[in-house]
């Protein structure tokens, strides 16, 4: 059944998204763009490598990922909840869940496990008043 | 405390940072060399992590090879070779022997450098690397295990206030804030109109004061280097009149120093900057020219005036 939803998904997300299943989908808050496209698989924006034309430094015919999901999260009539959550820190990809299913892993809350040691930094906590 | 902390946290200084140059074959003796050159004009100086891409001494030796000569290291730690195990490795590793200066990057691809079939590592990404040292300041590794006591560290960054996209640069330094860090190098960038956006920018999003900004200058002889950055390096854009003007000069030398000295005093000039990092490209009496036209003062004492001062026996002084 897990093998099935999974394979579901890649169906689905990878003609879509580019989707390369890595199993923690953060697609809402990239601007519907999937951040495991980018060569160096950044999940926290643009490197300092951005040509001038705002193509990739490592794919220079490829236009670089985050411009794409930062015009996107501009321009695209996405919830305010996803886009307020572009600016968020996401964590370092679990490689446990590399070729599952992101929509089990979200359902499970799966996807939102961290290292114990993944907490936030006190102006994190005073940025948002929150600590998770 | 580091004395890039100490000034930068505790004094309204003008601080200088430097990068080291990469060590290859009888590194330690280059090192000494460099050294002599650095010593009493930086307040730290960045053991590089394999620059470009291109394999080199490794950052945590060259740090400590600057522990013992005298000069104060700040360890770079790019995201492109190592996965988190080993980050966090070099960074206790470098703290051991009284590494207080920790910058975070993401890294050039390895498509930069002279190994491209090597694999890419980008295990985490800049921003995760800076709440990754806030993790082992605070004593933990990412797994929560406990580091007792906690190394003393002071958190840096980098920004790129030259490469699209201009206004999200900003928002990126603001992450990287809140995720620790605080000083944040830039990379060299030819458009003044873009560095002033860009410190504007860190300004009005409140940032001014908790994050000392130290844009990057390069010492250059002509415009064969200028050509090249602009070319070859990602993320580098240099105008065509910037690169006339050093080509057509009667001395173009001369005139490649002025253009740094003129870049140099525009980034000191903006709101946030409490610093310069110095590129030496050139390896000649520019870099003292530079320093003095700036206004330092070398800072020369018994103890650190030459290599002949340090012993055999890793005289490092943590």
């Amino acid at each position: 059944m897990t093998t099935f939803i999974a394979t579901i998904e890649h169906v689905v997300k990878g003609p879509v998204w580019g989707c390369q299943d890595c199993g923690q989908c953060v697609l809402h808050s990239t601007g519907m763009t999937c951040p495991m496209n980018c060569p160096k698989t950044l999940r926290n924006g643009p490197c300092g490598g951005v040509r001038e034309n705002g193509h990739c430094e490592v794919k220079p015919e490829m236009k670089c990922v985050w411009l794409k999901a930062y015009d996107r999260t501009q321009d695209w009539p996405l919830p305010s909840t996803w886009k307020d959550e572009y600016n968020h820190l996401r964590p370092p990809v679990d490689n446990r869940l590399k070729g599952t299913s992101s929509w089990k892993n979200f359902f499970t809350k799966r996807d939102r496990w961290t290292p114990a040691g993944w907490k936030n930094t006190t102006e994190e906590v005073a940025a948002q008043g929150v600590d998770h | 405390m580091s004395k890039l902390e100490h000034k930068l946290l505790n004094t309204t200084e003008t601080v200088f940072t430097a990068e080291f140059h990469t060590l290859d074959g009888n590194g330690f003796e280059k090192a000494k060399k460099v050294a002599d050159r650095f010593r009493g004009w930086f307040d730290g100086v960045n053991a590089t992590d394999n620059t470009a891409a291109h394999a080199h001494v490794s950052n945590v030796a060259s740090a400590i090879a600057m522990k013992q000569l005298g000069l104060e290291p700040i360890l770079q730690v790019v995201c492109r070779d190592k996965n988190r195990l080993a980050q966090q490795a070099d960074i206790m590793g470098a703290s051991m022997f009284g590494v207080e200066n920790f910058v975070a990057l993401t890294g050039d691809d390895v498509t930069a450098g002279d190994e491209t079939e090597a694999r890419r590592v980008f295990d985490l990404d800049g921003p995760q690397l800076v709440r990754l040292m806030s993790t082992i300041k605070r004593g933990e590794y990412m797994s929560g295990r406990k580091i007792d006591p906690a190394p003393h560290m002071f958190i840096g960054a980098v920004e790129n206030p030259g490469a699209p996209p201009f206004e999200y640069r900003v928002q990126r330094v603001a992450k990287k804030y809140a995720a620790g860090a605080k000083f944040l190098q830039l990379q060299i960038c030819y458009h003044q109109d873009r560095l002033e956006k860009f410190c504007a920018g860190v300004r009005d999003a409140g940032l001014a004061g908790k994050i000392s900004i130290i844009p990057t200058v390069v010492l250059v002889k002509g415009a064969r280097p200028l050509n090249f950055m602009h070319n070859s390096v990602p993320g580098i854009d240099v105008p065509a009149d910037q690169i006339a003007r050093v080509e057509k000069a009667a001395d173009p030398a001369e005139e490649a120093y002025l253009q740094t000295l003129e870049f140099a005093q525009h980034a000191l000039a903006q709101p946030g900057v409490r610093g310069l990092h110095i590129t030496d490209f050139r390896n000649d009496d520019t870099l003292e020219r530079l320093m003095t036209d700036l206004g330092r003062v070398r800072e020369i004492t018994k103890t650190n005036a030459t290599t002949n001062d340090v012993k055999d026996d890793h005289a490092y002084s943590a």
